[in-house]
């Protein structure tokens, strides 16, 4: 979403107890996100996704959506369920080397906190470090979530992830979400 | 006997009927050698015609070590250029793809250049030359293009030499890539998908190649990933009666078992090129398959729509850096980088006049299969490494390409494999051949 003017959320002004209450909550969100994908719970990280939601991560930073266009990742549960699946079996061979990750979120901006339909667009930055075999690679970019309040929580109706080098050659590949 | 054809001879001896040197994936210098007898020689694939719709329209890629530029011209036609301003050498196009206008422009001394390579204006050129050799008469002054380029339905090439057979001559029965991939479209043609794909390698191309059309290795790289789309896909029948096909094109790799995969057969032709059949079951009588093939029907008439449908083909390979995979509509081109890394551009098409729906298809498999975060080919890129850290090794010299050695049918200038024996490695010792011939020729 390069070009994006400055949201609303981060414009400054007086923060009122809710608006602060909601930023801390949707911060704590966003690093249970980041723990359960950094302790490999692949099925209580799907599991922060509603129903219907979507993992998506566009091809070209352009692109408004990701139906009918090319995506790096563009997954439902069941598509999710099946990396999940793969990952998990003994025989994935590029992830019987050892490997790990590490993320760290920040800039967290609560762009759209509509109390009437319970949605919330939130905005904000990662880093990930990959370790895998021998190697480091590094990842960063934006991420955008659309959130719903649910009975459970919050709930990911749409994970967006912009690469900041999506459009770059990818040395080996990626394997699961970042 | 000069020392160049003695090389030849020697590079031509590295390579049996039955099994290969392994320094043909290790060696630097033969790697060099392989740029120059090879991949600067032979047609190249640049791009489709489609990825440059306007005058000025560019896009760059590389011809073996060759930095090119596809660039529409003024009247309209495909040139191909050597990213290179005459002057100091400095690359014309520094982006990967753009627009240039009327004409392009050196960053360095403003010389300006028609986009079918001439010289157009150097600033002060008469005070600055007169009386030097550098002028307007002077070929030198214009940007070189490449010898020769051709297309096919849409599909640019480009060779660096100026003899050898022409593009329709050089593809062969191999066209068909093309002609299933154009046919399939009510208007006869396709349209490129912007943007690429590219995903780095760390292995010899020939690895790549190999891999291709090796209908032994499905069933044990990819069992994760089709295990897991078949358990997936199970679950979505259970629960909503039908499971998109994407599940299908995944699961395939489980539940077609590695005895099945000898039912595919090959067919192998000179240059290297080769024809995998098989057509993964692309054909189901579902709503969306059904009105595609009435569209057909309206622009072909019945009985050549069921000759274009029943195309049996899985995967062509055009040597020596071209994998297309026609009822998908997706290509990868190969761009060696160097003797163990390899890049690939992966593109996908759009069928024009065909339903939203089946492009949906293509970019199903597009999306799951070749984007950066494929389930599939993951695995394949595992295995290339491993393949390459391997054969450094002195644990033994020759790569074995025996697998149904000696029982291959050879007629017409092709050879097929037998029935039954779809797993049989005549596809490598088909591109060794190629190989030995191109690099034995000094």
């Amino acid at each position: 979403m390069s070009g994006a003017r400055p949201p609303e959320g981060a414009r400054g002004g007086p923060m009122d107890a809710g608006r602060l209450e909601t930023q801390h909550e949707v911060e704590q969100f966003l690093y249970l996100q980041a723990e359960l994908l950094d302790g490999k719970q692949w099925q209580e990280y799907i599991d922060l996704f509603t129903e219907d939601g979507h993992y998506w991560m566009p091809a070209l930073p352009e692109q408004t959506t990701g139906e009918g266009v090319p995506s790096i990742f563009y997954e439902d549960r069941n598509l999710m369920s099946v990396r999940m699946r793969r990952i998990k079996h003994p025989d994935a061979w590029s992830q019987r080397p050892l490997w790990g990750t590490n993320h760290v979120v920040g800039n967290v901006i609560v762009e759209k906190d509509d109390a009437g339909t319970g949605e919330l667009v939130v905005r904000s930055r990662f880093h990930m470090m990959e370790f895998r075999r021998e190697a480091s690679r590094h990842f960063a970019g934006s991420y955008v979530h659309h959130l719903v309040r649910t009975a459970d929580g919050l709930r990911i109706r749409l994970q967006r992830v912009d690469l900041v080098n999506a459009q770059g050659p990818f040395e080996y590949v990626l394997q699961v979400w970042v | 006997m000069p020392d160049e054809r003695l090389e030849a001879r020697r590079m031509a001896g590295l390579v049996e009927p039955d099994r290969v040197h392994r320094s043909v994936y290790s060696d630097p210098a033969i790697f060099d050698l392989e740029m120059e007898r090879i991949f600067e020689r032979v047609w190249i694939y640049c791009g489709h015609e489609s990825q440059v719709k306007k005058p000025g329209d560019y896009y760059t890629m590389q011809v073996g070590r060759q930095p090119m530029i596809m660039v529409r011209g003024a009247d309209g036609t495909i040139n191909v250029l050597y990213n290179r301003c005459p002057h100091r050498g400095t690359m014309l196009a520094g982006d990967r793809y753009g627009s240039t206008g009327e004409f392009f422009r050196c960053s360095y001394h403003a010389w300006t250049f028609h986009t079918d390579g001439r010289l157009r204006t150097i600033p002060m050129m008469e005070s600055g030359y007169d009386g030097t050799r550098w002028n307007r008469e002077n070929p030198d002054c214009n940007v070189k293009k490449a010898a020769r380029v051709e297309s096919y339905r849409g599909f640019v090439f480009a060779s660096l030499a100026a003899d050898g057979p022409t593009l329709a001559e050089y593809l062969g029965p191999a066209r068909i890539a093309f002609d299933d991939m154009c046919n399939r479209a009510p208007d006869g043609e396709v349209e490129i998908v912007p943007n690429c794909f590219r995903v780095i390698q760390n292995s010899n191309w020939k690895i790549f190649l190999e891999n291709q059309l090796d209908a032994l290795h499905p069933s044990v790289t990819h069992q994760s990933t089709g295990r897991a789309a078949h358990e997936v896909e199970k679950d979505i029948e259970r629960a909503t009666g039908h499971a998109p096909l994407s599940y299908h094109m995944l699961s395939a790799f489980a539940t077609v078992t590695i005895d099945k995969w000898d039912n595919f057969q090959t067919l192998n032709y000179p240059h290297g090129h080769c024809i995998l059949t098989g057509y993964m079951g692309l054909r189901p009588q579902d709503p969306d398959t059904l009105e595609y093939e009435r569209t057909l029907t309206a622009a072909y008439g019945e009985a050549r729509k069921d000759e274009i449908l029943s195309t049996n083909i899985h995967h062509v390979l055009i040597y020596p850096g071209l994998s297309v995979q026609s009822p998908l509509q997706q290509l990868r081109a190969v761009r060696p980088l160097g003797v163990d890394r390899t890049l690939t551009e992966i593109w996908h098409f759009r069928l024009k006049g065909a339903p939203e729906p089946i492009y949906r298809r293509a970019l199903a498999y597009y999306n799951l299969v070749n984007s950066p975060s494929t389930l599939v080919n993951a695995d394949d890129l595992e295995n290339f490494w491993k393949c390459q850290q391997g054969l450094t090794a002195n644990g033994g010299d020759w790569v074995s390409f025996h697998r149904h050695y000696g029982r291959d049918i050879a007629h017409d200038g092709m050879v097929e494999t037998g029935p039954g024996m779809g797993t049989s490695e005549a596809p490598m010792r088909n591109q060794m051949k190629a190989w030995a011939e191109f690099m034995g020729r000094a």
